[in-house]
């Protein structure tokens, strides 16, 4: 479903992605690993279109389409959903009127009609028992006061009301305690379908023991630098970053 | 609320002034210009008793005298007051027995406005009086309100039909000489509305005005006087509109409300003159002075305005706390994009016992304009346990418009609380791109923003307003982000 080819985006001409490449299939979960500052967060806003980043170099082909030419709010209607490393706080507005606008948007996309207000709260029923998340909070203002915990949870909440084909997790496991992991990553496996793929990204294997990847990727100074099975999360919990450093030729 | 909140967002039409049509019926005008003469014939053409012309007369004279005030936060360009038609009517006249009589495109225009002067009203529950260029056009539901002792006519009408009260009240919340704009307002107004209603009554339904502007080089000045007496009770909802014209056209309105004891006064504005186009060419100049007095014990005034129109809005909603107990309330939205300017607030003078004011101002800014709220909170020596709670706020879209905030507080009584807090804020580029990743666009989220940032104000008014008032908003706000 996507194809990420020697992409190279920079910030204020600062280049941050120095030629990465990736694949991406249905059905497929990739865990993306790497130190701090090395790009993630980064691969994952260019991903959802975020603007301050200039792409200079490469292409990214999702579902045939150039990926560069759709706006933001077309990749997330057409199924594209980044979970933030920190979600923002937008006060005054609920979650209820956020979510019924995202919702309809995508239907929209879609050629479907809008949700009736009984079919929409019984979809928002149904997913906050999904990812167990307690109707004080979807009752306020879209993270407005949450809790670090809170909002990746929300995070998740929000994904399992969109249901995308593409979901990128920008470190959704920090933060969260050890029950709000286990809840949260739950919710991500039943989200799972054979025809869509998840990316996750996080620095800790404890997340991996319950989404158990299909690939880890290791993203060192804006490219991926090494990518194995599920073990080599094990193998850097182990060791750390310096081993890897060393076989690409560093240190 | 959230099934408003679809309307909205599936009702973004393009950002164009939707009411900018000119609606082509026949009209009366007197030639350009303002001279005692000029005073004497619109009285004379309105049949006016004597106390009307010599209260008119005595105002042109004190207008003479005056000049236009220059400390709002505003740059007002010179008006010539030479240029101007004072009094303009649709030909027809403004009698009508029954709706058959309404001139046809009168009917058109009011439709395309919005305003079902028929059955579907009644439904609705409201009483409308349609001003057009300041005529009285027809006010409906008079006979229901008549079975409870409820006036609600023109202004025109009442000077004829109940001189006494007349008399009495008008200008005795904004006498003829407080201010340039009053002033004039006093000596070339052509009507306007007047409600009364009697002791203990409750008005059953919403009682309603649109004004109109229609013709050109035209000012309109019309004038409204609400007198609630004891025990009474009346929401009163005020909306506005006008062609799109190349010229800046004048509308100086007074409203005073007179709340005796017990009584209590809701009125509600969505003031949608049109503001000019993008370049800040034409537009409405809005100087309105309102005023309300809460006369006797516990009485109680609220004031609603979402200001969206108009390319200078000068607008003070005031309130005289008189009377022992008595509550006034003050809650405001007003938008600014392009090249508007607003100049807007409030004044609430406490001169009772434990009288309590509550002001809630939201300020938005677009564009290249300029919005400030200017509001005074005055306690005065015999105001004891007076409290007053201020709260403005202003809302930024973009970084080539202003926003500025002149609270002025006199306190003379040391037992007096007076609390105020500010805040201002900007739409984060983070929070829409949140919005874009969500499928929402800019435009739309946007308008999420906003409408949150406004429901507290919003939810102060009747329903169907607070959704004319949220499509108002948005369309207002289109093409000011992103
Ligand atoms: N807005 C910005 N302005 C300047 N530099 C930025 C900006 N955003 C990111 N960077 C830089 O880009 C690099 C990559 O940042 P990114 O957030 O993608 O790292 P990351 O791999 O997600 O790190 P972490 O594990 O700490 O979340 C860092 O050096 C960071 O400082
Ligand atoms: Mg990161």
């Amino acid at each position: 479903m996507l194809q990420i080819k020697n992409l190279h985006a920079s910030i204020n001409s600062k280049e941050i992605l120095k030629g990465l490449s990736l694949e991406i299939n249905e059905g497929e979960v990739h865990a993306i690993m790497g130190p701090n500052g090395s790009g993630k967060s980064t691969l994952a806003a260019v991903l959802a279109g975020r603007e301050i980043f200039e792409v200079t170099q490469g292409e990214v082909i999702y579902y045939g389409k150039n990926l560069f030419e759709m706006k933001p709010e077309d990749r997330a209607r057409a199924g594209i959903f980044l979970g933030f490393q920190y979600p923002i706080e937008i006060p005054g507005v609920s979650m209820v009127n956020f979510m019924r606008a995202a919702v309809n948007e995508q239907r929209k996309y879609k050629g479907l009609t809008p949700l009736s207000s009984s079919d929409f709260l019984k979809l928002m029923r149904e997913k906050k028992e999904l990812v167990e998340i307690d109707s004080k909070l979807t009752n306020r203002s879209v993270n407005e006061g949450f809790s670090g915990g809170e909002k990746k949870k929300n995070e998740i909440f929000q994904m399992a009301m969109l249901e995308p084909k593409l979901a990128i997790l920008d470190e959704t496991d920090s933060g969260l305690d050890i029950d709000a992991l286990r809840i949260v990553a739950n919710g991500v496996n039943k989200l799972k379908r054979k025809d869509n793929a998840s990316i996750v990204i996080t620095h800790y294997q404890r997340l991996l023991d319950y989404i158990v990847p299909d690939f880890v990727h290791v993203l060192y100074k804006g490219r991926i630098v090494k990518s194995a099975g599920k073990e080599l999360a094990f193998e850097l919990e182990e060791k750390g970053y310096d081993w890897i450093k060393k076989e690409i030729g560093e240190e | 609320m959230d099934k408003e909140q679809d309307i909205i967002l599936n009702e973004i039409t393009g950002n164009e002034y939707k009411y900018g049509f000119v609606t082509d019926i026949e009209t009366e005008s007197i030639p350009k210009g303002l001279s005692e003469d000029v005073v004497r014939l619109i009285s004379e053409k309105k049949g006016e008793p004597a106390f009307m012309l010599e209260y008119r007369l005595k105002a042109y004279r004190k207008w003479l005298t005056l000049t236009m005030p220059t400390w709002a936060h505003l740059k007002i360009p010179e008006i010539n007051y030479q240029d101007i038609i004072f009094y303009s009517v649709p030909k027809q006249g403004a009698k009508y027995q029954s709706m058959d009589e309404v001139d046809p495109i009168l009917k058109e225009t009011f439709n395309k406005l919005g305003i079902p002067l028929e059955e579907q009203l009644h439904l609705a529950g409201v009483a409308v009086d349609a001003v057009m260029d300041s005529v009285s056009v027809k006010t409906t539901f008079k006979e229901t309100l008549a079975e409870l002792g409820i006036i609600f006519c023109s202004m025109n009408e009442a000077i004829k039909e109940h001189p006494n009260l007349l008399q009495k009240y008008l200008g005795s919340v904004v006498p003829y000489g407080d201010n340039f704009f009053a002033a004039l307002n006093a000596a070339v107004f052509s009507d306007g509305s007047f409600v009364y209603i009697p002791k203990g009554v409750r008005c059953p339904m919403e009682l309603s005005t649109y004004f109109r502007i229609n013709a050109a080089n035209t000012g309109q000045f019309e004038r409204t006087l609400i007198i609630a007496d004891e025990e009474s009770y009346v929401s009163y909802l005020e909306g506005c509109t006008a062609p799109m014209r190349d010229e800046n056209q004048l509308h100086a309105a007074v409203v005073e409300i007179v709340v005796m004891e017990n009584a209590e006064v809701k009125y509600s504005t969505v003031q949608n003159w049109y503001p000019g186009d993008k370049n800040g060419k034409g537009g409405i100049f809005n100087f309105v002075t309102k005023r309300g007095i809460c006369k006797g014990d516990n009485a109680k005034l609220s004031w609603t305005q979402v200001e969206t129109g108009s390319a200078i809005t000068w607008k003070y909603p005031s309130c005289i706390l008189k009377g022992n107990n008595s509550a006034a309330e003050f809650y405001s939205v007003a938008v600014t994009n392009n090249y508007q300017q607003a100049d807007t607030g409030t004044k609430m003078i406490h001169l009772g016992k434990n009288t309590k004011s509550r002001i809630v101002s939201k300020g938005i800014s677009a564009g290249k304009s300029n919005n400030s709220y200017r509001g005074l909170v005055k306690i005065s020596k015999k105001a004891e346990n007076a409290r007053n709670y201020s709260q403005c706020d202003s809302l930024l879209l973009g970084d080539q418009c202003g926003s500025h905030t002149f609270p002025y507080i006199d306190v003379q009584n040391t037992k007096a609380v007076v609390e105020h807090e500010a805040t201002t804020s900007k739409i984060g580029e983070d929070q829409i791109f949140y919005c874009n990743q969500r499928g929402i666009s800019t435009e739309d989220a946007v308008g999420l923003i906003v409408n949150g940032y406004v429901k507290e104000v919003l939810n102060k008014l009747p329903m169907e307003f607070a959704v004319e008032a949220q499509k108002l908003l948005q369309i207002s706000l289109e093409g000011s982000v992103g």
